[in-house]
């Protein structure tokens, strides 16, 4: 426990932020300057202080550090409880580190409400920076519930044409699971009767009671993902969103629910974990090999990521639940590596779509000749998505499998058929778009990347290649996490099969 | 050393890479002639140096015995797997870093005369190099996921090169082509790679192949059944080698792949590249040896490889694809040859290989320069004495391919050395699959010598068939490009007769040491040193015999082949059309697929999932508060007729329940 209450000043950062610039005053144009970079810089600064996180973070325990306790609601024994462990403090660096590169890629792409498109983003990365960081099961819950809110204004706000749809398709699939949720996390205080998560991972749910909980959570947590068949709001979601809100949306978002599974739902109801494996290895190789198909045959290129999204999320929940180290390991790598690739993708479709305000593919050819460098970039992201060996992509997926291979070879072959698939639709996509003559007269006066657009490109090329090259810099911080979950996870496991044997 | 002989090209490909990213628009031609300069400059160099060290590094290791490890860094650390970038150099390595460096320096250099007229040639070198480094990674490694490694990234350069040309249609799909038929065989070697972790818990070769004899016996339950667990490995592993290496059923990609410029194709489809499956596969020797099924299954594709892609080769009219589908009967050589324990001698005929190949798709290259870029034999012809030295080098490169040579005085190419110990093994082995590949074999041979014959005399002899323009054009080429040919047709000549004590011969054992294991139990190649007479005069004659055919039926009697042609024209189309396998492949998994991906996306994700879920409760919700909405009338009458039935109700309950 260092003096300092890093993860506090790290929630708190963006919305002093907000408070500077609702504080903004002046001619509309100045509002939205100002805004614009006071949003970056407290984002920015909120990034460098991250560094230190990850600087003074112990690799060696698996227990939470940086941990902030202070009574809230006393009478229910509900605290103010925060904390990272190997597991969720690189979550927390990918989101600090994608905002200010959100924001940078919205500076000229949103042009109306500028000062309320920033002040939405900076509430969602304090909550985004909370939900990974909560202890506490109702603290938790506020988080990741209020998530909801600012991104619903994001796509509802600033989205495209269908975006009101899109908006509350993403609000209603989202809000079902949460509903669930709470009930769940009612029963459970009900239960052990205390919502703080350490001493919650610890306790032991009535083997009758650890179902229910279990798929209340992972209605939830399913949705987020999102896992086949709630994967739907996903597609419309992007498409209409601004291109921040995509990539927040796929590079941080639809972590919660990876997330979550490892948080709760592994830890906590573990005999239910093993009932439900199955299930979720179906719905996941269904997810990979069925959107991957689907992704084949998009005309958008917005809702082609957006699947190939879900595709790879497929990889993350079958690495999940293998409960093998290289599984686990492989999903946590794939998160983060999906994080910044997906996010790279994301904001490489917007710098097309600010140049000719079209996401169809149709649209598009032979863009090299005009935009090399922009050509390059997308090489890069597009061979990661393949995962590709020397690149973040294939550290994930191939961890991944190699886990899954131990539990199921039938589900490890099912699942690798995706790298096939994937290769084929990225291939494809990149073709189109890239490749070929330039004929289509709209294309001809296509500038190449913007100073702005490379800057917010270098830090993610930067990162893909290193978590390709050298994955060890995010290995060790995972590993004794990682083990002490799974050996948590066989102990209890043991102790519940102790208990069933001991009743017969 | 080690680490700068491989890491020197990567370096030359980034240099050349930043090169062609700041070289000035295309009108600028003089000052962007400097850029392309010093981008071939920058690559070729250090390719030499490269080269260089790799001929020291051999010296070292394979002729003086001292097998290498250098470990850089840590890679990917994950519970029990434990994987570090790092460089094994044995003899098998030394001999890979050998024929890589030295065609890749050749093809290098003679890429500054043949692409002399192309706009983006500090891409192009950058490219090159790229490929030349993934290919030394994969020849150094010492663990099966860096070899992956070596193995995607290759198949990335290979990518990038077939597609260099991107304004090409046909060359993008066929670089989107060969990188999903490799990715399909790359599935089956990352299958491979998890059973071989699964039964060692590591993926370090050293550790695997002295665990091996342990595992001779188990088994694994895989796949809903339970197998011989080195089988079931190296089955998978050999998927992998079959999508690099082009065996039949994953070598679609390989014709294809002729669309990226020649070089490309002498560099990576003939000397390189799609032998890595043969490296792959003579570096698992300890693996493989342990598995008779896995060894028959690799004797079977290799033989059926050998026969099938020269019964297509015969009747394509495209030069490059003649060579094309060459290569790939001839790495079906090297595998049948690998599949009966001659693993040395399949590596023998990957090295020679290497230089006459490569040596005829680069004299294709100075013929198809000649020609003004014209790539069919159709319009070639009568043009030998304009390009004496192309054509006296595509003699040597076809009778080293041909592999005539004289047994007793032991006198011939290098082809003639290396095909003849393949097919005295494949004899010598004694088995029914040693059988059937020595025949597939010599049948193979029959027409490699007729469809070599066919493409020197179509393409040098006889009238000429180009129009005039392109015949005034007919010119030799530049030094820079006759030079590494030179350089390759020495090897084409003498690889053979210096190598064969090494490799094969009396010098064996102590030239490979322990980076190849033949068990005892499988002597073939020992064996071959000892058959009959007529085994090892079988390929000379069946080889003359082709040559013959060739000549009367292209020289002699040009009108025969047309009269074949019509009277077996079932077969002839058969052949004509490679057996129909792409035919096949896009109705049964092409257009499927995007069929299946439509109608899940419209009717699977719209109609079912959307249409029941959200859409179909909104619906719902809608359907219901139009109903409710509607008794909302605005009529004071309806609120009061809607009172009083109220009234009544309750009077009525209140009456029932307190009367009754």
């Amino acid at each position: 426990m260092t003096g300092i209450p890093i993860l506090s000043i790290l929630i708190a950062l963006p919305l002093a932020g907000v408070l500077f610039i609702l504080a903004v005053r002046g001619d509309a144009a100045t509002v939205a300057n100002n805004s614009r970079k006071l949003a970056l810089w407290t984002s920015g600064i909120a990034f460098v202080l991250s560094i230190y996180l990850w600087a003074d973070f112990d690799p060696s325990t698996a227990a939470f550090q940086f941990v902030e306790k202070h009574p809230w609601m006393p009478d229910f024994g509900v605290n103010y409880h925060l904390g990272v462990d190997g597991i969720s403090m690189l979550f927390v660096m990918l989101t600090t580190l994608l905002t200010p590169l959100c924001i940078l890629a919205s500076w000229e792409s949103i042009k109306t409400h500028v000062k309320e498109f920033m002040i939405a983003f900076l509430v969602l990365e304090s909550l985004m920076i909370g939900m990974f960081s909560a202890l506490d099961l109702v603290l938790f819950y506020l988080f990741f519930e209020g998530v909801l809110i600012p991104m619903f204004l994001i796509i509802g706000v600033w989205g495209g044409p269908r975006r009101v749809y899109s908006a509350f398709k993403f609000f209603l699939y989202t809000l079902l699971g949460s509903v669930l949720m709470l009930l769940a996390m009612l029963a459970m205080y009900f239960d052990a009767g205390t919502t703080d998560v350490p001493t919650l991972m610890t306790h032991t749910f009535p083997t009758a009671l650890q179902p229910w909980l279990f798929l209340a959570f992972f209605a939830s947590f399913a949705v987020k993902v999102p896992m086949w068949p709630v994967h739907t709001w996903l597609p419309d979601a992007h498409v209409e969103a601004p291109t921040a809100g995509s990539v927040i949306l796929a590079g941080v978002l639809l972590k919660f629910g990876g997330y979550g599974f490892l948080r709760y739902s592994l830890p906590m109801f573990p005999e239910a974990t093993v009932m439900f494996t199955p299930l979720v290895f179906t719905l996941s190789i269904i997810a990979v090999i069925y959107t991957s198909l689907v992704a084949l045959a998009q005309e958008d290129m917005k809702k082609l990521i957006a699947y190939s999204s879900v595709a790879h999320m497929g990889f993350v929940t079958v690495g999940t639940f293998t409960l093998t180290v290289q599984g686990i390991e492989g999903a946590i790598y794939q998160m983060l590596s999906h994080g910044i690739v997906s996010a790279a993708l994301f904001l490489i479709v917007g710098v097309v779509y600010d140049r000719l305000h079209s996401r169809q593919i149709d649209d598009y050819g032979g863009l090299v000749h005009r935009m090399p460098a922009y050509a390059v970039v997308f090489m890069v992201f597009m061979l990661a998505s393949v995962g590709l060996p020397g690149t973040g992509g294939f550290v994930g997926e191939f961890l991944v499998l190699v886990g899954v291979f131990q539990v199921n070879t039938w589900v490890a072959a099912f699942t690798a058929t995706g790298v096939i698939l994937g290769a084929v639709y990225m291939l494809y996509l990149y073709r189109r778009v890239i490749f070929g003559q330039l004929t289509k007269e709209s294309l001809l006066k296509m500038a190449d990347l913007s100073r702005r657009e490379a800057a917010v490109f270098l830090p993610l090329l930067v990162l893909t290649i290193w978590m390709g090259v050298y994955p060890t810099s995010f290995l060790d911080v995972m590993h004794v996490s990682v083990e002490n979950l799974i050996q948590q996870f066989e102990t209890a496991l043991a102790a519940a099969d102790g208990t069933a044997l001991a009743l017969r | 050393m080690y680490a700068t002989a491989v890491f020197l090209p990567l370096l030359g490909s980034l240099i050349a890479g930043v090169l062609a990213f700041i070289s000035p628009p295309p009108d600028d031609k003089v000052r962007r002639a400097t850029f392309d300069r010093a981008a071939q400059w920058v690559t070729c160099g250090f390719m030499v140096i490269s080269m260089i060290l790799a001929i020291a590094i051999f010296s070292e290791v394979a002729l003086g015995g001292n097998p290498v490890t250098v470990t850089l860094f840590t890679w990917i650390e994950s519970g029990a797997l434990e994987v570090n970038w790092a460089l094994k150099v044995d003899t098998l390595t030394a001999v890979m870093l050998i024929v890589v460096t030295v065609v890749s320096c050749m093809v290098h250099i003679y890429s500054v005369g043949y692409m002399h007229h192309d706009t983006s040639i500090p891409r192009f070198m950058s490219y090159l190099s790229l490929f030349t480094f993934f290919m030394l990674m994969l020849v150094t490694s010492d663990n099966l996921i860096q070899l992956f490694f070596g193995w995607e990234g290759v198949g990335l350069a290979s990518y990038l090169l077939i597609g260099f040309w991107y304004n090409k249609p046909s060359a993008n799909a066929a670089a989107i082509k060969a990188f999903v038929v490799n990715r399909v065989g790359d599935f089956g070697f990352a299958l491979g790679i998890f059973t071989v972790f699964v039964l060692f818990d590591t993926v370090h070769l050293d550790t695997i192949f002295s665990a091996a004899p342990t595992m001779a016996d188990a088994t694994i339950v895989a796949f809903g059944g339970e197998y011989h667990a080195l089988t079931v490995a190296c089955l998978l592993l050999f998927v992998g080698a079959m999508g690099k290496s082009a065996q039949l059923g994953l070598h679609t990609w390989l014709p294809d792949a002729m669309e990226g410029p020649t070089p490309v194709s002498a560099l990576i489809h003939a000397a390189t590249m799609v032998t890595a499956g043969v490296f792959m596969v003579a570096r698992l020797s300890p693996l493989f040896e342990f598995s008779e099924t896995a060894l028959a299954v690799v004797t079977i594709i290799g033989a059926s490889t050998a026969i099938f892609a020269a019964t297509v080769g015969c009747t394509q009219n495209d030069i490059k694809r003649v060579i094309a589908y060459s290569t790939c009967s001839q790495l079906g050589y090297m595998f049948f040859a690998c599949g009966v324990s001659a693993y040395s001698a399949g590596i023998f005929h990957l090295m020679t290989h290497a230089f006459f190949k490569a040596l005829l798709f680069l004299g294709a290259g100075s013929v198809i320069h000649a020609m003004s870029d014209e790539q069919d034999m159709r319009r070639m012809g009568g043009i030998w004495k304009m390009v004496p030295v192309t054509y006296a080098l595509m003699w040597i490169g076809s009778i080293a391919l041909m592999g005539l040579g004289i047994p007793g005085l032991d006198l011939g190419f290098a082809g003639y050395f290396s095909k003849d110990v393949i097919l005295e093994a494949a004899y010598a082995a004694h088995t029914g699959v040693g059988g059937y590949a020595y025949w597939m074999g010599i049948a193979a041979a029959f027409l490699t010598a007729f469809y070599s014959g066919r493409l020197l005399f179509m393409t040098f002899h006889g009238a000429p068939r180009a129009d005039e323009t392109t015949m005034a054009h007919v010119h030799e080429s530049p030094k820079v490009m006759i030079l590494p040919l030179l350089v390759l047709a020495a090897g084409a000549i003498l690889a053979g007769g210096l190598g064969y004590g090494y490799f094969v011969g009396y010098g064996t054992v102590e030239f490979w040491g322990n980076s190849i294991l033949a068990l005892e139990s499988h002597p073939a190649l020992e064996h071959a040193h000892h058959v009959p007479l007529w085994v090892k005069l079988s390929p000379l004659v069946v080889g003359f015999g082709g040559l013959g055919l060739s000549f009367v039926m292209y020289v002699l009697l040009p009108g025969l082949p047309a009269k074949v042609a019509g009277a077996f024209r079932p077969v002839y189309l058969f052949l004509l059309n490679k057996w129909y396998f792409d035919e096949l492949y896009d109705r049964v998994f092409v257009r499927p697929a995007f069929v299946l991906g439509r109608g899940l996306w419209k009717a699977g994700d719209g109609a079912v999932i959307d249409g029941v879920g959200p859409d179909g409760l909104a619906a719902a919700t809608r359907d219901i508060a139009r109903r409710f909405s509607r008794v909302q009338s605005g009529f004071v009458f309806h609120y009061a007729f809607a009172m009083l039935i109220g009234v009544v109700g309750l009077i009525s309950l209140y009456l029932l329940t307190k009367v009754g």
